[in-house]
């Protein structure tokens, strides 16, 4: 006998129309008023904006595949920003090349190798010349390395704090290793100072408005796919791991298989939304593989709500934008302002803005019903 | 160059009387000649020249002062009679200078005091030539310093490898088999070489083979060596590891809680130190070197008393979520080191060692600095400490119970509350005392913990929590372990080496290397 889940639609009407709206406005209405509008008018955008906007929704992202580990199987990984990093070296390595001669020294090289005085391309650049091998790397290289890691991690049941606390020590290391001249990636400078992509310039607002466009419908693409699989039988799985694993090894399922396929793929949607981001902030250096910046992408998650649908785009956006105003405001201040919301987060509001904000609908529906 | 055919005879006229003369020529060849004598006499009128105490009367004399300003004779040191009316210093230029210290650096080897013997001995190590060695064996017949002898002979042997006689050459290769120095070894493998002619430098087969097997007996011991300075260093950093996880493997394993801000607590016990030592450097002077004592008891009562108010204010709301504890210590981490920045500035504060622990000693040619050693001495105590709290008191007795077996202790009637918190606060306190450690070996700034604290996790996972002895051998193991490959492939290396060795360790042990046996139902 099989179990029929009662059908439920992917989103309700509300949420439907809320995704058509996102879609619209993100592909179309931004892209066209900042490309179209002329610069003095009210409706025009800055490229300032759009930038800032494409960098948040990158961080979306990243939220949504690590509410994807975190929120619905209860793996807390800290080790989320490492894969961000990779996907974005892995096709700033693309960028680097498509520089050319145009560097201070006028070498086939990237400025750093003539720097060190190399000769040549290290192996590991090998065809990263071509588009298409950069867009594999993208891919590959941080969804290899996830799933040997995580292959042998829940192999021997490595959960909760243990399995926390060794992708932060990954992390941490591939930090090491990163800022090291050797490796071949830059250092402590990284990458930077991008040209084009594709032979068209990485500056040109059309390209912007692309990259813009592009996240925006990552983004979307993430955010349903993920919904499509938290609905479906792997979703409850997935849930079933993170509530009772042992239950659900005594009912014959091995929790294995599930988790590593949800890590990988969240490693990998991780190493997309680096790929995005590279190109639109115009460098990557070793310490956006800090374990810190981890650890921020799991507190992005835990504002907006784990374990929703939206909360993680809202805590991402959130934090992200008061992070940009505290920079600019009081920078002294951002450090004790993020201590404390990491704090107040867990302590007081273990569902997040979306869990308050559902939380006060009831109350407020309660209230309504009693009259 | 200096040349010292010894002549077994005492200073007399002649040789000095050259002193007197204008040209420099002359005077250079008489302190030549008072150097051959190579006496005590010898020495103390070159030293006296040297300051220019030396000198020259009328009638061409060699005179010196005594103590009463009476002129006396140079070489019989009787009081003139009549005293001359007229004398001259012997004037002492630069070239004379030079040849002078020398002379003197060398004579210095017949020295009395055997510390102007010793320094002697070493210095002429790096200048040795043919003509140093009648000297070098005037001074040996007389030597009676082992360690002086060691020297000498060394020297003494490096000078004959160049000998005609090529039994001496063995003798001297022999000999040197015993050395532990690598420039010795330097020096017998360029005797290995070919010169442009393409013969060896060393013409006897005989030395030759016997100069190999020297270099490869230098060469273990040069290892072994340097193999001993590692496993101290290793040990040094065992400490360090241990001081700083022994306090977290107690709250991990009592609590089940990872707290990412325990490396706050090292850093907490490092500013303490240094306000310690600021109030001693604004109030106690004179006491300044005793400023470390006071600074233990200080770091301990800071970071536990940080401690407890963290527990009793938020983790202990967050029980049974070890996820969120996680996120949450993460926050007071970051919250604790705004403050530090806040109050003490961003940079690094100055934190000095006592005189006490300024300093090292060298054995095996390995320099062991006192306050590495201080440490190693101070885990050991800080160990014994946690292990009668642990194994002999009423809270230990508790501790050790809740981490068994948390809802059973509390059925008999332990109020776990109460023992987290106290538990909570002595980890604290321990990470404070690690924090005194480190303000005597590292920088003080407001990163401090955030160093130490992904290392100390590693020493918790690899050992297992509910015991002391796992901690220790898993921080004395990942110390030596890392101090060890450490100079062959680098320390970003090391990192990942041990990363994927605690991963394969795991595979086989998930609860670590030393966990508590027993039968454990998760979820």
């Amino acid at each position: 006998m099989h179990y029929q889940p009662k059908f439920e639609p992917l989103f309700s009407k509300l949420g439907w129309a809320g995704l058509i709206a996102f879609a619209f406005v993100a592909l179309v209405v931004v892209p066209y008023l900042y490309l179209m509008a002329p610069d003095g008018s009210s409706l025009h955008i800055s490229s300032y904006t759009v930038t800032l906007i494409g960098k948040i929704m990158c961080y979306c992202i990243v939220a949504v595949a690590m509410n994807l580990i975190w929120g619905y199987a209860g793996i807390l990984s800290l080790g989320q920003g490492l894969f961000f990093a990779l996907g974005g070296y892995s096709f700033g390595m693309y960028l680097m090349r498509q520089i050319g001669r145009e560097g201070q020294y006028q070498s086939d090289l990237p400025d750093f190798m003539v720097f060190l005085d190399w000769k040549e391309y290290p192996l590991h650049w090998l065809g990263t010349d071509s588009f298409l091998w950069a867009i594999v790397l993208v891919v590959l290289v941080p969804g290899i390395l996830a799933f040997v890691f995580g292959y042998f991690a829940f192999r021997s049941r490595i959960k909760g704090v243990y399995f926390s606390i060794i992708t932060q020590a990954l992390t941490f290391a591939f930090m090491l290793l990163f800022f090291r001249n050797e490796t071949g990636f830059g250092g402590n400078n990284g990458f930077t100072d991008f040209k084009r992509i594709l032979g068209y310039s990485i500056t040109a607002p059309s390209m912007r408005a692309a990259l813009f466009a592009l996240s925006a419908f990552f983004l979307l693409f993430v955010l349903v796919l993920s919904r499509i699989l938290i609905k479906s039988k792997f979703g409850r799985i997935l849930t079933a791991v993170r509530d009772s694993e042992s239950r659900l090894m005594f009912c014959g399922y091995d929790p294995i298989r599930y988790k590593l396929f949800i890590w990988t793929l969240s490693a990998v949607i991780c190493g997309i939304a680096g790929a995005l981001y590279v190109p639109q902030v115009g460098i990557i250096n070793p310490s956006e593989m800090s374990p810190a910046n981890s650890i921020e992408i799991a507190v992005w998650v835990a504002v907006g709500g784990r374990g929703t649908i939206l909360g993680p785009i809202i805590g991402a956006a959130a934090v992200n934008g008061a992070k940009s105003f505290f920079t600019q405001a009081f920078p002294e201040y951002w450090l004790f302002f993020l201590g404390l919301l990491f704090i107040f987060v867990t302590l007081c509001l273990p569902f997040g803005i979306v869990g308050l904000m559902s939380k006060l609908k009831r109350k407020f529906m309660k209230t309504k019903t009693e009259r | 160059m200096l040349a010292f055919p010894i002549m077994g005879k005492a200073l007399d006229r002649a040789d000095i009387s050259g002193l007197a003369s204008d040209t420099t020529m002359e005077r250079l060849r008489a302190i030549d000649k008072i150097a051959a004598i190579g006496d005590p006499d010898a020495l103390r009128l070159l030293e006296a020249l040297q300051n220019s105490e030396v000198m020259v009367t009328d009638a061409g004399q060699i005179v010196l002062e005594n103590e009463e300003w009476d002129v006396i004779d140079a070489i019989t040191l009787e009081v003139l009679d009549p005293q001359p009316d007229m004398y001259d210093t012997v004037i002492v230029n630069n070239r004379m200078r030079s040849q002078l210290d020398s002379a003197i650096g060398v004579l210095q080897l017949l020295s009395e005091d055997r510390e102007t013997r010793l320094t002697s001995a070493t210095s002429l190590q790096d200048n040795l030539m043919p003509t140093l060695l009648p000297i070098l064996n005037k001074a040996l017949a007389k030597e009676t310093d082992q360690e002086i002898i060691r020297i000498l002979k060394e020297s003494q042997s490096v000078i004959l490898l160049d000998a005609t006689d090529s039994q001496q050459r063995l003798d001297a290769v022999k000999y040197l088999m015993s050395s532990s120095e690598r420039r010795v070894r330097e020096i017998l493998a360029a005797k290995l070489e070919k010169n442009e002619s393409g013969r060896y430098l060393e013409e006897s087969v005989e030395v030759r083979v016997a100069i190999e097997s020297a270099v490869a007996a230098i060469d273990r011991k040069l290892t072994l060596i340097d193999y001993f300075g590692r496993l101290f260093s290793g040990l040094s950093l065992g400490s360090i590891l241990l001081l700083a996880a022994m306090g977290l493997a107690i709250t991990y394993g009592l609590l089940g809680v990872i707290n990412l801000a325990h490396g706050e607590m090292l850093m907490i016990g490092a500013y303490a130190t240094y306000v310690t030592q600021q109030l001693f450097v604004n109030h106690l002077p004179h006491y300044l070197d005793l400023y470390v004592i006071a600074a233990i008891p200080m770091a301990f009562f800071c970071s536990a008393v940080i401690g407890v108010m963290l527990e009793r204010t938020v983790i202990r709301w967050l029980y049974g979520r070890p996820l969120e504890t996680l996120l949450a210590t993460w926050g007071i981490s970051l919250f604790l080191i705004q403050l530090v920045r806040q109050i003490f500035g961003a940079q690094n504060v100055e934190v000095s060692n006592p005189t006490w622990l300024s300093g090292g000693i060298e054995i095996w040619n390995v320099v062991m600095p006192f306050n590495r050693i201080a440490i190693i001495v101070f885990a050991i105590l800080v160990l014994t400490g946690i292990w009668l709290v642990i194994s002999q008191t009423r809270l230990g007795l508790f501790i050790r119970s809740v981490t068994q077996n948390r809802s059973m202790a509390s059925c008999v009637g332990v109020n776990t509350a109460k023992v987290d918190m106290l538990a909570f606060g002595l980890g604290s306190g321990i990470a404070g005392l690690a924090g005194v450690a480190l303000s005597q070996v590292g920088n003080v700034g407001p990163d401090l913990g955030q160093a130490y604290i992904i290392d100390s996790f590693m020493v918790v996972v690899l050992g297992g929590v509910g015991q002391l002895a796992g901690t220790v051998y898993a921080a004395l193991g990942l110390g030596a372990f890392s101090k060890l490959i450490e100079p062959g492939v680098g320390a970003v290396l090391t990192k990942i080496i041990i990363l994927v060795f605690i991963i394969a360790v795991i595979q086989k042990r998930p609860q670590g290397l030393f966990a508590l046996k027993g039968r454990f139902v998760e979820d």
